[in-house]
């Protein structure tokens, strides 16, 4: 009996849990089809209206434009930061020396250092070099990629999963005459894909979703990415919520997707990355 | 002497071969951490509007303990660490030590579910909170409707209500984050410990607060410091949410400076001021925190 109602409040807690964390999705998703007033109502059913809000939505921001630069940032910002952050790892743990080890551990001092600290001389550093570099200045994309690529969580992150590397693969290309950096292409990249998929998948989201820094140094509506586009939208006065809860559905889509479809990796790199 | 002579030269290959492999990352976290760094602290010594600056010597740091602003900001963001971060701890040790049960049917979907919310970017959860939370919003609807309140609570425009809000959409969102950390520290927990505990008549709750806490402490640790770090840089929600209002009642010291420097006539001096004190609160809470946890080893 009184294992019966422990049982119950276990899976009442549970369910609880699951509803609270689930319903706010649902809602955007049903909302997402219906006009603004149903929305407003509180309608929980889905309606016939989400042709009307996509049109609407194409027709009073460039979402596209947003996705497309959004893209081309959380993108870059991986590829990047992978590369530098694995090479990093494995450098450090590889050849492995007193003053390597002592660098390593001042890097990871950056981690304590907030970025709201680090907005202000960020972005005056940018500010001065838009004349003199007008690519990489205030403005654009490059200024959004180049302060965020590069962080002591990612380096520390490899560093740790080299330590579980098999290092005879290493003797063993070195007898097969490969270069040193030949012996990180052909023999440590492959070996350690999983390491690689969960450090993507935590760089992308984060990239995707970041929302201070390009807020600073993104100014014009052509270059907005998407969270400044939801931003925008979520503080107008007249807000359409039919069109506001597409566009967080839309915004959320490709998060979502990298989520269910690389689930095993994505709980596999966040536990890694504390063990 | 001679015969080290191509070790030598062997040790010095290695070691450049080892230095090119690190260099590019260091040289990034050199110029876009510890030189803008230094760069706010020198800036904290300046004061005048946009790029008008005049050193003012420690003038920031003592116009910080007047400021009225930024001491509000500073409580509120306490406030929100105080209450948010043990709250969500514990919902999320609780959740996973439930989740862990061996004989739990759709074991999957649960933590699936509550680790859902991680998905969502900070702008676009706190979009939607902010409308579930609106005065006419669907929350008000729900409760009128069943009856638990009989009028509107002003979620977002009463000072106590909107810091509620805050810390509410706050657990939302992070707490399936931490109890994959916890549940994974609880997975590698030895089984037969439980067993022995049962055997001498441990109680669930006692099971709790004497072997799962203390196994799971160091991970406990790194999550209050990530969650720790986080509250203090607390920026996306107050902006999105309630943009630190009703007045500053939930402002937090992240959107002070940004206010600061992009909003008000820009003071970056005073703004890398009020920087300085965010890493100064991380270092202290931080050590505070390893004491702590280091204290209750013994």
């Amino acid at each position: 009996m009184l294992r019966a109602a422990k049982r119950f409040s276990m899976y009442a807690f549970l369910a609880v849990a699951a509803f609270v964390s689930i319903f706010p999705f649902l809602w955007i998703i049903v909302s997402s089809t219906n006009p603004s007033v149903d929305v407003t109502r509180g309608k929980l059913l889905p309606g016939s209206h989400f042709m009307a809000n996509l049109r609407n939505l194409l027709d009073s921001v460039d979402i596209l434009n947003a996705l497309k630069n959004s893209l081309a940032v959380s993108v870059s910002t991986t590829l990047l930061a992978l590369l530098i952050a694995s090479l990093a790892g494995y450098g450090f743990e590889i050849y492995r020396s007193k003053a390597k080890d002592m660098v390593f551990n001042v890097l990871l001092l950056s981690m304590m250092l907030p970025f709201a600290a680090l907005m202000v001389p960020l972005y005056r550093m940018f500010g001065r070099i838009t004349n003199l570099l007008p690519l990489i200045g205030i403005d654009t994309l490059a200024a959004v990629v180049l302060p965020t690529m590069t962080t002591a969580f990612l380096i520390f992150f490899f560093r740790q999963s080299t330590k579980m590397f098999p290092k005879e693969l290493l003797e063993a290309g070195r007898i097969d005459g490969l270069s040193e950096l030949g012996m990180f292409f052909r023999v440590y990249v492959p070996t350690m894909k999983t390491t690689y998929a969960a450090a993507a998948i935590i760089t992308f989201m984060s990239s995707w979703n970041n929302y201070m820094w390009p807020l600073i140094v993104l100014q014009t509506p052509q270059k907005q990415t998407v969270p400044l586009l939801i931003s925008t939208l979520g503080s107008s006065y007249s807000p359409d919520y039919g069109l506001i809860m597409l566009a967080i559905v839309i915004s959320t889509l490709p998060t979502a997707i990298v989520f269910f479809v690389m689930q095993k990796h994505f709980v596999a790199g966040m536990i890694g990355s504390v063990k | 002497m001679r015969a080290s002579g191509p070790a030598l030269r062997l040790r010095w290959k290695t070691s450049i071969v080892g230095w090119s492999f690190v260099i590019v990352a260091v040289l990034m976290i050199a110029w876009f951490y510890f030189y803008p760094m230094i760069q706010a602290f020198i800036l904290s010594l300046q004061t005048g509007t946009g790029s008008n600056l005049t050193y003012h010597g420690l003038g920031n740091y003592r116009r910080l303990f007047t400021d009225s602003m930024f001491l509000t900001a500073v409580k509120n963001t306490l406030i929100y660490l105080v209450v948010q971060v043990p709250i969500m701890v514990l919902l999320a040790l609780v959740l996973s030590v439930v989740l862990n049960d061996r004989n739990l049917k759709w074991k999957g979907f649960f933590r699936t579910a509550i680790f859902l919310p991680c998905i969502t970017s900070l702008v676009a959860y706190s979009v939607i909170f902010k409308y579930l939370f609106a005065g006419d919003g669907l929350v008000n609807l729900m409760l009128l409707h069943l009856h638990l309140i009989s009028e509107p609570i002003p979620w977002i425009t009463d000072p106590f209500w909107a810091k509620v809000t805050i810390i509410i959409a706050i657990t939302w969102r992070w707490t399936g984050y931490n109890m994959i950390f916890y549940l994974s520290g609880i997975q590698n927990i030895e089984p037969t410990i439980y067993e022995a505990a049962k055997i001498d008549g441990a109680s669930a709750v006692t099971q709790f607060f004497r072997i799962t806490i203390p196994l799971l402490k160091p991970i406990i640790l790194f999550t209050s410091i990530t969650s720790t770090i986080g509250t203090l840089q607390l920026f996306d929600e107050v902006m999105n949410i309630t943009q630190g209002g009703p007045g500053n009642a939930s402002s937090t010291i992240s959107q002070y400076i940004y206010n600061l420097s992009f909003k008000y006539s820009a003071n970056f001096g005073y703004a890398a001021t009020v920087s300085y004190s965010i890493v100064v609160m991380i270092i202290l809470l931080s050590i505070i925190q390893f004491k702590v946890a280091g204290d209750r080893d013994a």
